[in-house]
């Protein structure tokens, strides 16, 4: 029988059928960081129990790190309690850590990708919602919470049902300036944010065909934003390409029936998936936020919605965006003022978008208005873009050039909006209060849409301003 | 491991309104930089109840109901559709429990925010879109009226009324049996987990 991927790697990975009907399945990768991990290891010492595949388990740290502050301790002594937590945490229990000392610490999202530890076929779980960016490479990866942290840690198995597949084909070109983060937003816009509950999104289709692993990471990384737990593509000769070599990668010897293992995970011709629903490339256009959910979108050259045109429920929530965000029904989101640009984040935070922002940022200025910071994703892309020169660029833009982490995306290290400054992110939640400020206000869009952004001091047209 | 048997949770109720309601909004990130979820409870909806300025916003969770939820340390939440979305952060429903909420009904749950919610041994039922709005309306018109959640009998009632409730039979299954907690049954499973391990090549470090 003709299977999908997500139904080939959920049977590799069934242990046995709980009582309740679940089924227990085995995490072959378990990624932990500071804030949903310490908990569990309290939980873990509390039952008395071990970590069971304690070379399963990779930790990195990420959420609470700050970028312009690399001495310890850190000036706030919380975050140097969490730091110090984790590294007594994988030391007491002999898992991998990747400090901050190391040159490989980084968003958890990007240091399994970057060390080969994430890999087709495979179950990945993270105390962290974005953990469906792993799906990339045709592995079935999703967020836990930290009680099931202590599950995976203890069992290395967890108690899960079943999700369907839906397949979400997009096919043909992307028009000049537009990327893998607006058919994202787009595809959010129109299937909702609630419209992946129960389901794990397949994404396929010729413009997932010609996407690299980072631009495909970039879409499963918000498939949670649309309700979906988990995302995932096939793979690829690409994916086995950028695997390769990778420190966590299979050996030479091993390397041909590694890739003839991964190739037969792909979901198989002629099989039966849940749902379907298709987009064509030419239809998506550089897309914004202009709301507190990341479906309340728009193109950039649209108005943004008419309260009349809603139905009840969304009205309800539009009414509420537009009194947070302090922007008007039916007008242009164009021409905004923004106050604050971040460029990284596991949505957009990877080399690729640091050079393709580069490319068009050299000799251009970022407004007197508008505060700036590019935070790369993890150590080992600031290296390399600073091996590229590519922080000159930044910097001789007016970009603040930081250290590696989540920064501004959730605001839980020093980086955070004051008041209501709007900010242009290239991150994947507008909810309100996520960048640090109660009031604060969030402008999803691609990290080319940023540049523009704070090029002009305005929410802009990147095909525009770069005449892309 | 021994664990209560939820069944029924009988409590006065408070509703929370609006639909996409997220986890952000629920614990804010910087109530995260913690290592335990000790006085998690305090801070539920801190920047929805307390304004920049630090004074009372009018909000549900500020109300002399919530204040009776909180001292009876029992209390059910009405709320929305998509409840929970966003972040897989437990310190939400970690912070609602701790601020005395035992159960939760709405339209829709995050699946995240639901499965954490199941494993802390709270309830969330969902009820139809129009029983929904039906039981909000009771619940703001009869603050003293107590709601009971039926995870048996998958039902709300309150005062003469009536719902038909639903939740994924898993979790119906370990709540009522005292199995909301699944550490006991994956513990149990270790002969077969290494047979499941030995048949995977990366685990097995190939």
């Amino acid at each position: 029988m003709a299977k999908t991927l997500f139904q080939k790697v959920w049977e590799a990975h069934t242990v046995r059928k709980l009582p309740n009907g679940q089924t227990q399945l085995f995490i072959g990768t378990h990624l932990i960081h500071e804030v949903t991990s310490p908990q569990a290891f309290g939980m873990l010492r509390d039952l008395g129990l071990k970590v069971k595949f304690p070379q399963r388990t990779f930790a990195t740290v990420d959420h609470i790190v700050p970028t312009n502050e690399l001495k310890e301790p850190y000036s706030d002594p919380i975050a140097q309690e969490m730091i110090e937590a984790l590294r007594k945490n994988t030391k007491d229990y002999g898992i991998r850590f990747f400090d901050t000392t190391t040159g490989t610490q980084g968003i958890v999202h990007m240091v399994g990708p970057e060390q080969g530890i994430t890999q087709p076929g495979t179950t990945i779980a993270c105390g962290d919602s974005h953990t469906a960016t792993h799906g990339a490479f045709g592995a079935i990866a999703f967020g836990i919470g930290t009680t099931q942290v202590r599950d995976v840690l203890a069992t290395q198995t967890l108690a899960l049902s079943p999700l369907k597949v839906r397949r979400i084909e997009v096919n043909g070109k992307l028009a000049p300036g537009v990327y893998a983060k607006d058919v994202i937003l787009h595809i959010i816009r129109v299937l909702g944010v609630n419209g992946g509950i129960g389901f794990a999104y397949e994404y396929a289709g010729t413009t997932f065909d010609g996407f690299s692993l980072e631009e495909r990471m970039t879409v499963c990384n918000m498939s949670i934003e649309g309700g979906a737990r988990c995302g995932y593509v096939n793979p690829d000769q690409k994916t086995f390409d950028y695997i390769k070599g990778k420190p966590f990668a299979p050996k030479a010897a091993d390397w041909d029936a590694a890739v003839a293992r991964w190739a037969s995970f792909a979901s198989d011709a002629g099989c039966q998936y849940d749902d379907v629903k298709v987009f064509k490339a030419e239809d998506i256009r550089p897309t914004v936020t202009w709301g507190i959910t990341p479906g309340q979108a728009v193109f950039i050259d649209e108005k943004m919605p008419a309260l009349e045109t809603l139905n009840a429920a969304d009205r309800q929530t539009a009414e509420d965006a537009y009194a947070h965000m302090k922007l008007a029904p039916n007008t242009p989101i164009k021409g905004t003022k923004v106050d604050v640009c971040f460029l990284g984040s596991c949505t957009n935070g990877r080399i690729s978008d640091l050079r393709e922002v580069a490319k068009y940022l050299k000799g251009r200025k970022v407004s007197p208005n508008v505060k700036a910071i590019v935070v790369p994703g993890s150590q080992l892309t600031a290296i390399q873009a600073v091996h590229e020169g590519l922080d000159k660029i930044y910097i001789e833009a007016g970009f603040e050039w930081r250290g590696a982490g989540c920064s501004m995306c959730l605001a839980m290290n020093p980086d955070k909006l004051v008041g209501d400054q709007l900010c242009a992110s290239s991150s994947n939640r507008n909810f309100k209060g996520r960048q640090g400020s109660q009031t604060g206000r969030t402008v999803l869009m691609s990290p080319l849409m940023v540049a523009a952004a704070a090029i002009t001091g305005q929410v802009a047209d990147a095909r525009e301003v770069f005449k892309v | 491991m021994s664990l209560a048997k939820i069944t029924q949770v009988k409590a006065l109720a408070l509703a929370v309104p609006g639909d996409d309601i997220d986890t952000d909004r629920i614990i804010p990130a910087r109530f995260l930089r913690c290592v335990t979820f000790d006085g998690l409870g305090e801070h539920a909806f801190r920047d929805e109840r307390t304004g920049p300025d630090g004074k009372e916003r009018p909000h549900p969770m500020n109300s002399a109901q919530a204040g009776r939820i909180a001292i009876a340390k029992q209390g059910v939440m009405v709320v929305g559709f998509n409840f929970g979305c966003g972040s897989s952060r437990e310190h939400a429903p970690q912070s609602l429990w701790r601020f005395g909420f035992t159960a939760f009904v709405g339209g829709s749950f995050a699946e995240i925010f639901f499965g954490n919610s199941t494993t802390l041994g709270v309830p969330c039922l969902t009820l139809s879109k129009e029983d929904l709005a039906e039981c909000d309306a009771f619940v703001r018109a009869n603050p003293d009226v107590e709601v009971t959640v039926d995870v048996e009998k998958l039902t709300v009632s309150a005062g003469a009324k009536t719902w038909k409730a639903g939740i994924a039979a898993s979790a119906r299954d370990g709540l009522v049996n005292g199995k909301w907690d699944p550490i006991a049954d994956l513990l149990e499973g270790s002969e077969p987990v290494a047979k499941t391990a030995a048949g995977l090549a990366y685990v097995a470090g190939k």
